[in-house]
């Protein structure tokens, strides 16, 4: 039960699809991307003479049931008075970088892209032409699809992200361990919600370093955390570098040098066995590998985790205890997890702690999330259909580690398409597809390198709501994409099977289903029929192709009506064969159980156990380099106002959140001669970039937070200024191609920098005119792809 | 408006996400620079006994009309729909006192002139 009920007319708020109401229609949908979100809440669009004038959230969506974040309730600024936003398609009309544009018909450009495309399958193999994608967009089976079913690729890649070190990590860590992805379960997998008879509330969450609040990561609105708070009491230990709210509100608290957080989850799980504290039965009957694990943990106490992690013992010791008694205790793990090169080894520490306190699965605790239905929306849609085994053998990164090899990524591996536009090893890169993805603002690590690398591709796409950096930098054609209430589309990730319908338009924008559709019909027309052979006409036929392929019910019109399918998931799956595709008990995994000790780890050559890694640079790994750069750089700090790099052309986001700002301690300021709201320049080996000094006691001393995915839509599109985007770019400080022993995790967050006041003496050069004018900073490289273990120095 | 209605906010949830303030602002079409409700913050600070302060309070300004039109419609003010943590109320200062008697970190906003 809510802890105060929102009393909702239900004459006003409707269960139907569709009424009137005044001069208005309104229409039940969900949004999801454009804009990119990784949640997809209930939304009442309330539509006149042809445009979106205001959304309010569904109170009959169990989801969300009324609540709205900022963004959403901007949607209406968002489709029609967003900056410069992208009317028509258009093709480059000086060089790139100049920020030219020609407008041109729908027509002439698919007629330019699939002469490119022709041409560079014929000269340099369809494996030449590689698709970039951003998180958290839908446009997580479209991209893939156009790749393996247009152009017949099988390289889909996330955009320069070093490592793949989002959500993919841990995922196949988890795959490896259990079977399945374990996500919160805030009772979001029945629509029930926390009225489902066989919900109970976690007694403790386990947040490890993320602000989920504010993130919303694997498909879990954040809020759903502060429910559990205010309707069960459930109490919370936070392990951040950072005080955020939820970590205010914590019973523990550790605070850790960014990172290093292994060592932490290494100490509790030791502590819980050595306290004789974790579930003997969950333990006996479904984990493998007890014992190995006990000895390897074993000399992992809570003070040389303290020691290494710069925090205190006592923490360590608290939350193990806490957590261990929690029954149910869930895990909020995150992308941090991903974000260094050990994080296999992270995820699998975390999910060796979780298993053995006995919260997977089971309500309250871990649920393994699934796609709802069992569907296949995502970065394998059409892999294995469309390509045959000689091309998917091509895949960039196929061959770097077993963990590829053997099917357990499902894109092409970043650093590898960075080294074979570079160098053309193992075969060159010629073209790119960007769709939802502006690399150089948001993931791409080393965003000054990766700059260069995309301007020398032959022919570029950029399928996008507006240009963007990534667009000047290297587009030939732009094609203008549908925001989310201009575009029919599904939600399959996880619960329910939501809709989104196209209510409204804006000029020639079209859907990205549209989009890859008519692009794909030109390319291949047979593989876009459906199963008669009969060619796909509209987006609509597309999405039913997926809905039938998934063995959903209701076509998208039946959908539409419905809003939602919520189809029932059991607990404890494991117990009565619902995770096995043999349908024997137990987990998705060759012992059927939770593996401590991992099979799959071992055979692919990696350590069946998890283990501690120092981060390749600290004060540790790489001491003389901590004496010039001696502040402990995390990045990618989350704020309410932004999903990445989009949001910066809305005037309301901007309002309340002009600036980036990187977040240090008031005494870590002084040292440095730092003034809260200064800017500062952060600065290491590799480069620099500005943002506001954020001084707070929140952060851990001698450590900073820096935010991402900075760029200034308001200033001159055309280098050398390229919308400012390298000026505060924390992505001219991070490292391509320094990943983990597996190719997956890299270190975005725990880096070493040092910070400083801008003057006006020291800030006459702007990052964007170093990058784009003067070739960038002078560093050493790391040139090829370095696999675990990595020393600088 | 009705003068026996008074807002009440649960600020021991308030998480600082803004919603309240976009909701109005959009709901009311307000510039750039104008308010309905303000979120306002203390902390963080660590407190003498260890503890760590970071509290978060939307503070209705003097444009907050309680969503006289909305309401009129048998809508609740936006703000209260929207509230990401559900922990604003919309009712009669009477019911209001009573709340406000079993939920520490409670404030009740009287805004009317």
């Amino acid at each position: 039960m809510e802890l105060f009920e929102k009393k909702f007319d239900p004459e006003l708020y409707k269960t139907d699809f569709h009424w009137k109401e005044g001069d208005y229609d309104v229409y039940r949908s969900c949004h999801w991307s454009a804009p990119g979100c990784h949640d997809s809440c209930g939304l009442l669009l309330y539509v006149k003479d042809g445009k979106l004038e205001r959304v309010e959230g569904d109170p009959n969506q169990p989801y969300n049931r009324g609540r709205l974040c900022m963004r959403c309730l901007n949607l209406p600024e968002a489709c029609n008075e967003l900056w410069d936003r992208l009317k028509y398609p258009v093709k480059r009309a000086g060089e790139r970088g100049e920020n030219k544009w020609e407008r041109i018909s729908w027509d002439e450009a698919y007629d330019i892209i699939v002469d490119n495309v022709k041409r560079i399958q014929k000269e340099w193999g369809p494996e030449a032409i590689c698709g970039m994608i951003g998180t958290g967009r839908n446009v997580c089976w479209q991209n893939p699809l156009i790749c393996y079913a247009g152009f017949g690729s099988p390289n889909m890649s996330f955009g320069f992200l070093s490592g793949d070190c989002c959500m993919v990590p841990r995922t196949s860590l988890a795959f490896c361990v259990c079977g399945d992805l374990p996500v919160v379960d805030a009772s979001q997998f029945n629509e029930e919600r926390w009225d489902h008879p066989e919900y109970k509330y976690p007694d403790v969450v386990l947040i490890w370093g993320n602000d989920v609040i504010k993130s919303n990561g694997d498909g879990f609105l954040g809020h759903w955390i502060v429910d559990m708070m205010t309707q069960n009491g459930t109490k919370l230990i936070v392990v951040d570098p950072d005080l955020t709210w939820l970590a205010s509100r914590a019973e523990v608290w550790i605070q850790p040098r960014p990172g290093v957080d292994s060592a932490i989850a290494l100490a509790m799980t030791n502590l819980i066995i050595q306290e004789d504290l974790y579930d003997h039965d969950f333990v006996d009957k479904w984990c493998y590998g007890f014992d190995e694990l006990k000895e390897r943990v074993k000399d992992w106490t809570c003070e040389k985790a303290a020691e290494i992690a710069w925090c205190d013992a006592e923490d360590i010791r608290k939350a193990a205890r806490l957590f261990a008694a929690a029954k149910p205790g869930a895990l909020q793990w995150g992308l941090t997890t991903d974000m260094r090169v050990n994080g296999i080894s992270e995820a699998h520490c975390l999910m060796s702690l979780n298993a053995i306190c006995g919260n997977v699965d089971a309500a309250g605790g871990n649920y393994l999330a699934r796609e709802v239905y069992n569907m296949n929306l995502a970065y394998l849609c059409g892999y294995f259909e469309n390509l045959d085994v000689d091309i998917r053998a091509k895949r960039l990164g196929n061959d770097i580690s077993p963990m590829h090899q053997f099917g357990l990524s499902s894109t092409a591996a970043s650093d590898v398409v960075l080294q074979a536009i570079e160098c053309g090893e193992p075969y060159p890169v010629k073209m790119l597809w960007f769709q939802g993805c502006n690399s150089i603002a948001n993931m791409a690590a080393e965003a000054p390198r990766v700059y260069d690398a995309i301007k020398k591709t032959e022919f570029n796409v950029v399928v996008d709501y507006c240009i963007t950096p990534t667009a000047v930098a290297c587009a030939d054609v732009v094609l203008p994409c549908a925001m989310s209430p201009e575009r029919n589309q599904l939600r399959t990730w996880w619960t329910p099977l939501r809709q989104s319908t196209r209510v409204v338009e804006y000029y020639e924008s079209k859907t990205d289903e549209q989009i890859i559709l008519e692009l794909g019909s030109r390319l291949n027309p047979s593989a876009w029929c459906d199963d008669k052979g009969n060619p796909l006409k509209t987006d609509i036929d597309l999405l039913n192709v997926r809905l039938k392929e998934g063995g959903v019910p209701e076509d998208f019109a039946g959908l539409q009506q419905m809003v939602y399918d919520w189809p029932d998931q059991p607990y404890r799956r494991y117990e009565d064969g619902k995770l096995r595709p043999d349908g024997n008990p137990g987990f998705n995994t060759p012992t059927g159980m939770i593996e401590l000790y991992c099979t799959t780890l071992e055979a692919f050559g990696n350590d069946p156990l998890p283990h501690y890694e120092e981060p390749p640079e600290s004060p540790i790994s790489t001491p003389k380099r901590f004496e010039e750069y001696p502040i402990v750089l995390t990045t990618g700090h989350r704020s309410f106002e932004f999903f990445h790099s989009e949001h910066r052309n809305q005037t309301t986001m901007r309002e309340f959140h002009p600036n980036p700002r990187v977040r240090i301690h008031p005494e870590t300021a002084a040292k440095y001669g730092i003034e809260d709201g200064q800017w500062v320049w952060i600065e290491n080996q590799r480069g620099r970039c500005r943002q506001i000094a954020w001084v707070t006691e929140a952060m851990k001393p001698d450590c900073a937070s820096a935010e991402h995915g900075w760029w200034f839509p308001e200033t001159e599109g055309a280098e050398p200024n390229l919308f400012g985007v390298f000026d505060s770019n924390i992505n001219n400080l991070t490292s391509m191609m320094v990943v983990g022993e597996t190719g997956y995790g890299a270190p975005y967050k725990g880096l070493l920098c040092k910070i400083y006041p801008c003057t006006e003496e020291n800030s006459k050069v702007m990052p964007s005119e170093q990058v784009t004018r003067l070739g960038g900073w002078d560093y050493d490289r790391v040139e090829k792809l370095a696999m675990g273990g990595y020393k600088y120095e | 408006m009705n003068n026996d209605y008074g807002l009440f906010i649960n600020y021991e949830y308030c998480t600082g996400c803004h919603t309240c303030e976009v909701a109005c602002k959009k709901v009311h079409d307000l510039p750039e620079g104008q308010y309905g409700i303000v979120l306002c913050e203390d902390g963080p600070r660590k407190n003498i006994n260890g503890k760590w302060e970071l509290t978060y309070m939307p503070l209705p300004t003097h444009l907050c009309d309680f969503c006289a039109d909305r309401v009129k419609e048998g809508r609740l003010p936006s703000c209260v729909h929207h509230c990401q943590s559900g922990i604003m109320v919309y009712d009669t200062l009477e019911n209001l006192a009573k709340l406000a008697k079993d939920h520490p970190r409670s404030v009740i906003f009287n805004t009317q002139e």
